[in-house]
């Protein structure tokens, strides 16, 4: 008798889908509704930025890195400027670097709501969405308020910022802190424990923890899997070594450590820490004036490079920045490390069996930003 | 263990593969010879008190007229230190074996040093394209590239 046989399909997931973060092609195999292989096809986003910063002078490089991640810009410019600062041997006022922190944790919060909300609509749930983009709002008047931009800020200058914050913004920021921190509650009761969510997202996308390391994946995808690394505390830069904050890890509380649950949760505890940074940021900030420490002109080194990796909403960010040897204004070559770019290579392994439903849910626990992998 | 520790643990295992210790810079580099990368890359992953276990980044860089180079940043979460090595190929023809097996992490990495500066990593599983469209022709990041005038017909607006 003949056998049976159950025919592979291939389907294309994207790049134009409403799930997939951005302009992501998924090229999935199904054996009826199990995925059998989905391998991601990239570039579709591609800006050449690496090229473009073998022409551009190291100041005039930072709008472009605010556009790669354009969720969380401040801590893609915090990334480079650290980075710079080390290679040219530049020392920040004080208050540059707390009013940094500020501004980064603050971005953290803002990223972690975008993943949060389209998480929750990603698994079919609306309201989420709303709440949490009307909580990023008032962040994003903040930072309109201090450097005129919503999303783009070109605010981390090398040496500095480009403003100081304005008039009334700690009050602002504190405002805002009170007024956000009992809404976590809100969003735990609303979907992080909804059964619904629940069973979409728990024991499925299993990441354990030793795949993970070996894959580089870093960030809350790391740490999702119950490995408590994270480089504020284990690889500390600028002032993030004075303030008291916890690392969040997955502990498969709703179904197996690793899962896309945790991932999740991860991020909305992680929002919680963040507010208590910026409230010991605010308590300990000092005078100073800002630009008092930017060049006028960078003086670049002959020669040297230097790696440099800080810790993002995604995950690390790494900056490899070699200078040219014959010390012009403009970097030999520029690589950044993306997290996303290694979260998503690690898709095909932890997709394996899942059904078609389930990959919506696996992409969107890795919280990916297809602008910092294209770049 | 500083990098100056790890480079005379490479130097007992391995010594004229080893071929230049720079600690006087900012980031202090291993300079290896590219046919032991793997052998190189194993090792330090597995020994006892090395416990490379990821690899930071992995990047390519054009330096003409001489050479390509392959610089891998490497880290171990257990013992926290780091080390970068760095491995020069010829500009005609750049092939070194792939560390995919060693990290998995370096997989990606490598297809895009393949993709933008056209170094072949051997004994990679999949080594195609990953950022620019399959049929690129040309590979974007050396430092002699000119962009092409057509791309599949379209004119390309400089």
């Amino acid at each position: 008798m003949a056998q049976l046989k159950t025919e592979e399909m291939v389907l294309n997931m994207g790049p134009q889908h409403p799930s997939t973060h951005g302009v992501l092609r998924l090229q999935i195999t199904t054996d009826g509704e199990v995925v059998v292989d989905a391998v991601p096809h990239i570039g579709y986003l591609h800006r050449c930025f690496e090229k473009h910063a073998e022409n551009i002078d190291y100041p005039g490089i930072i709008p472009f890195a605010d556009r790669m991640d354009y969720v969380a810009s401040m801590n893609q410019e915090f990334g480079y400027v650290v980075a710079i600062e080390k290679l040219l041997g530049i020392e920040v006022p004080e208050r540059v670097d707390y009013i940094r922190v500020i501004m980064a944790e603050l971005n953290r919060i803002a990223s972690h709501l975008v993943a949060f909300g389209t998480y929750g609509l990603d698994t079919g749930a609306f309201t989420p969405f709303l709440f949490a983009f009307r909580e990023r709002e008032r962040i994003l008047d903040i930072f309109e308020s201090a450097c005129g931009a919503r999303l783009l800020y070109n605010y981390m200058w090398i040496g500095g910022l480009s403003h100081d914050l304005p008039q009334g913004a700690e009050e602002a920021i504190t405002e805002f802190l009170n007024y956000f921190e009992p809404k976590i509650k809100e969003y735990n009761d609303l979907l992080s424990y909804n059964r619904i969510f629940i069973k979409r997202t728990a024991n499925v996308g299993i990441l354990p923890a030793d795949m993970a390391v070996s894959y580089a994946v870093s960030g809350p995808n790391l740490r999702g899997s119950g490995v408590r690394w994270d480089l504020r505390r284990d690889e500390p830069y600028s002032v993030y070594d004075r303030f008291e904050f916890d690392i969040p890890v997955g502990r498969g509380e709703q179904g197996t450590t690793g899962d896309c649950w945790d991932r999740y949760m991860v991020r909305i505890h992680e929002m919680e820490q963040s507010v208590g940074i910026i409230r010991q940021a605010l308590a300990g900030l000092p005078d100073g004036d800002v630009s008092a420490a930017i060049p006028r002109r960078i003086r670049p080194p002959k020669s040297g490079d230097v790696y440099v990796r800080t810790e993002t909403p995604k995950g690390e960010l790494g900056y490899y920045i070699v200078a040219n040897a014959e010390g012009s204004d403009v970097p030999w070559r520029v690589k950044i490390k993306s997290p996303c770019f290694v979260a998503l290579s690690v898709l095909r392994d932890i997709s394996r069996g899942a059904m078609v439903a389930d990959m919506v849910a696996i992409v969107g626990s890795l919280d990916i930003v297809l602008g910092e992998i294209d770049r | 263990m500083t990098p100056e520790e790890i480079c005379t643990r490479l130097k007992s295992a391995f010594d004229t593969q080893i071929l230049e210790f720079r600690g006087d810079l900012l980031d202090p580099y291993v300079r290896v010879a590219s046919s032991a990368i793997c052998r190189i890359s194993a090792f330090l992953r597995d020994e006892e008190d090395l416990l490379f276990d990821t690899v930071m980044c992995l990047s390519g860089v054009d330096y003409p007229p001489e050479h390509l180079t392959v610089v891998y940043h490497l880290y171990s979460i257990i013992r926290r230190h780091r080390i970068v090595l760095k491995t020069d190929l010829p500009r005609d023809c750049p092939r070194l074996s792939s560390v995919e097996g060693v990290w998995p992490a370096a997989s990606w990495h490598e297809r895009e040093a393949y993709d933008l500066l056209g170094i072949v990593f051997e004994g990679h599983s999949d080594l195609r394209r990953i950022l620019l469209p399959d049929d690129w022709e040309g590979h974007p990041l050396r430092k002699d590239y000119s962009v092409p005038e057509f791309y599949n017909g379209m004119k390309i607006e400089v």
